[in-house]
């Protein structure tokens, strides 16, 4: 394939609206339609759907036309590590306590900055944590337990 | 009902002492984020909004709405000492403030920036003072085909004033009316969108939402760009402007309120916008137009005034009508909507605590704001010095715990990602993710009141074209879209977007 296209920015933009507006309209498939006195659960997302494959289409066809392509780098690395960071504290929380959790967080997400120090950043996890301990469980009263056997 | 009257009772609220509190921390908050550049208002209102659960709506409201404005105040701080715009509505002001201070004038330019923006907040506030109870009077006699019409065009005025594609910009509002009517169906308890998943059938979190697109896709966007270099431009040594910067200031101020408070009840012109036209409008009336970029105290004074009326201005839709006309205001809605207040005409009756209290908590914000920025100077050129690889760790941390507590759910922590990971593609694409926050918002009330009106004219949609003020909505809708098919404001347009 040519290289340009998987890098055109509208290409991508266009697909993106309608794999949404086609996802919209095969879900809403089951919702009723409703008539125009009694608009259905089916009436506005159908619509919507409808009009996002249209946007679709056409930021596609401006796309192809003008081959605008996407600038700057996908920050691959944040993109990975932010989104799994906050899923660890997800699981964290549940499993493990707030302080694992927040230990998890601070570390792990300071991971997705090129320019990480693992001391500072360990010494700095180490102290964020403890201060939202202080304020957060602590001051304001969260009531989630510091730490908690797993299992 | 006389103005002064309501103003002294707005007062009374607003000079409580836990309103006070609200208010100082609202704007010191702001200033801070303000500051510092990579965290927006949007960003940090969102995360520090379940915060705000446990206080009175009145509070709630002053100390997010303090965190709005203040952060225009700080933004202009960095914009003059670092030649970085700490928010995005600072980016005219690098052009002379930096100018100022590489010539040793940086106190003055930052004098005129805080004196200029007093005086644009000052009259802002007694704008909505003034316009908010004959317009709330108005929207009281809307019926469902008014509301729908009216939302209809701020939401398309929205995503065409915008910067940037306006194709995509209608688009992401259409993502966000998805969005917001994710959940039980109100009419027939239909679970829409929810994949059988008992968390989503109250509909997708606000501030998951809200945080994951503005918070956590704003710092992987971020993270991809170098980290730029700090160098400070000069030391602050003497602020007091002199007689001929005071003098040179004066129209400048005054045309920048003017242009600013114009644009400010736009819906979708950010405070960029009415920065960058107040600096324009400058630069022709000078008599010296060269003097422009080389450090000319018009150019600091027009767009800080200009930006700050912009910001106050914006509370006039969403107060009165409880229409967004950006994605702050839609932040605020949700605030309200959260608190139990269901936003539009008739909060300025059954709660005029809200309206008046909040008005005359951000003319005494304005003025903290002042104490906060001039002799405090000091003290935020030191927060520039910590680095962003400290910094997103913290708003991550603070981000989660946000969310989390809101309804104690891992899910919630789950979405979030999800729309981080969402909100960064579509910035990569060039989508501008605040239409969709407004669409989001706009959704369920926007899907009730068509239903509504199809009920009442018996399923006739010419009910729309039929009623008077619908139908000059509707006329108006046309006319904006209209205008953007035409070529040459088209290029125009994005002449100013680059």
């Amino acid at each position: 394939m040519n290289p340009s296209i998987l890098n055109n920015k509208d290409v991508w933009a266009g697909l993106l609206l309608i794999a949404i507006g086609a996802a919209a309209l095969f879900i809403a498939r089951d919702y009723t339609f409703g008539t125009a006195l009694r608009m259905g659960p089916g009436f506005f997302p159908i619509v919507l759907g409808a009009m996002l494959i249209l946007f679709g289409l056409y930021i596609l066809a401006t796309g192809l036309r003008s081959g605008a392509q996407i600038e700057g780098s996908w920050s691959l690395r944040a993109l990975i590590i932010l989104p799994l960071s906050l899923v660890l504290f997800g699981v964290l929380m549940e499993y493990g306590g707030f302080v694992p959790a927040m230990l998890v967080l601070i570390f792990g997400s300071a991971t997705a900055s090129t320019e990480f120090r693992f001391v500072e950043v360990l010494l700095f996890a180490i102290g964020l944590t403890a201060l939202c301990v202080a304020v957060f469980v602590w001051g304001l009263g969260l009531p989630y337990p510091l730490l908690t056997g797993f299992g | 009902m006389d103005l002064f009257g309501n103003l002294i009772f707005g007062f009374s609220v607003a000079l409580s002492w836990q309103n006070l509190g609200y208010c100082l921390i609202g704007v010191t908050v702001g200033t801070l984020i303000g500051v510092l550049p990579g965290i927006g208002p949007l960003g940090t209102i969102a995360i520090l909004m379940p915060i705000t659960y446990g206080v009175s709506p009145v509070g709630a409201l002053i100390m997010l709405a303090g965190i709005y404005y203040g952060a225009q105040y700080g933004g202009s701080t960095t914009a003059i000492l670092v030649n970085l715009p700490g928010e995005t509505s600072a980016v005219v002001t690098c052009i002379d403030g930096y100018q100022m201070a590489r010539q040793g004038r940086a106190g003055p330019a930052l004098a005129i920036a805080a004196i200029g923006s007093f005086f644009a907040g000052t009259v802002g506030t007694l704008l909505i003072a003034l316009a908010g109870p004959p317009l709330a009077e108005v929207a009281l006699k809307f019926g469902s085909p008014e509301y729908f019409s009216l939302m209809l065009m701020g939401l398309v005025a929205a995503a065409v004033l915008a910067q940037g594609d306006m194709v995509k910009s209608l688009a992401m509002v259409a993502v966000g009316l998805l969005f917001g009517i994710v959940g039980t169906d109100v009419n027939t308890g239909v679970q829409r969108y929810t994949f059988g998943v008992t968390e989503l059938s109250d509909g997708i979190g606000f501030i998951v939402v809200a945080v994951g697109v503005f918070a956590i896709g704003e710092i992987v966007g971020n993270l991809g760009g170098k980290e730029e270099r700090r160098v400070f431009g000069a030391k602050v040594t003497h602020l007091f402007p002199t007689k001929d910067d005071m003098r040179r200031s004066i129209g400048p101020i005054l045309r920048g309120t003017g242009i600013g408070s114009f644009f400010g009840v736009l819906p979708g012109t950010g405070p960029a916008i009415a920065s960058f036209a107040s600096y324009m409008l400058e630069k022709k009336l000078a008599d010296d137009p060269a003097r422009f970029g080389k450090g000319a105290i018009e150019g600091v004074a027009a767009p800080e005034a200009a930006n700050n009326a912009d910001a106050q201005c914006k509370f006039i839709p969403m107060l009165t009508l409880g229409l967004p006309a950006s994605g702050v205001m839609a932040l605020m809605l949700g605030a309200l909507a959260i608190q139990g207040i269901q936003p539009g005409p008739e909060v300025m009756a059954l709660r005029p605590d809200l309206f008046w209290g909040l008005v005359a908590s951000m003319w005494i914000g304005n003025l903290m704001l002042v104490v906060l920025n001039l002799p405090m100077i000091g003290l935020w050129v030191k927060l520039l010095q910590v680095p962003y690889r400290l910094l997103f760790p913290a708003i991550m941390a603070f981000s989660a715990i946000g969310i989390y507590s809101v309804n104690n759910s891992s899910f919630e922590i789950y979405l979030t990602a999800l729309f981080g990971i969402f909100g960064f593609v579509c910035m990569k694409l060039g989508f501008p993710p605040a239409p969709m926050l407004l669409g989001y918002v706009l959704g369920p009330m926007m899907e009730e009141n068509l239903r509504r009106s199809m009920l009442m004219s018996g399923g006739d949609p010419t009910v729309f074209v039929t009623h008077p003020i619908s139908a000059a909505f509707i006329i108006a809708t046309v006319l904006i879209l209209l205008v953007m098919v035409v070529p040459a404001v088209r290029a125009r347009r994005m002449e100013i977007a680059d």
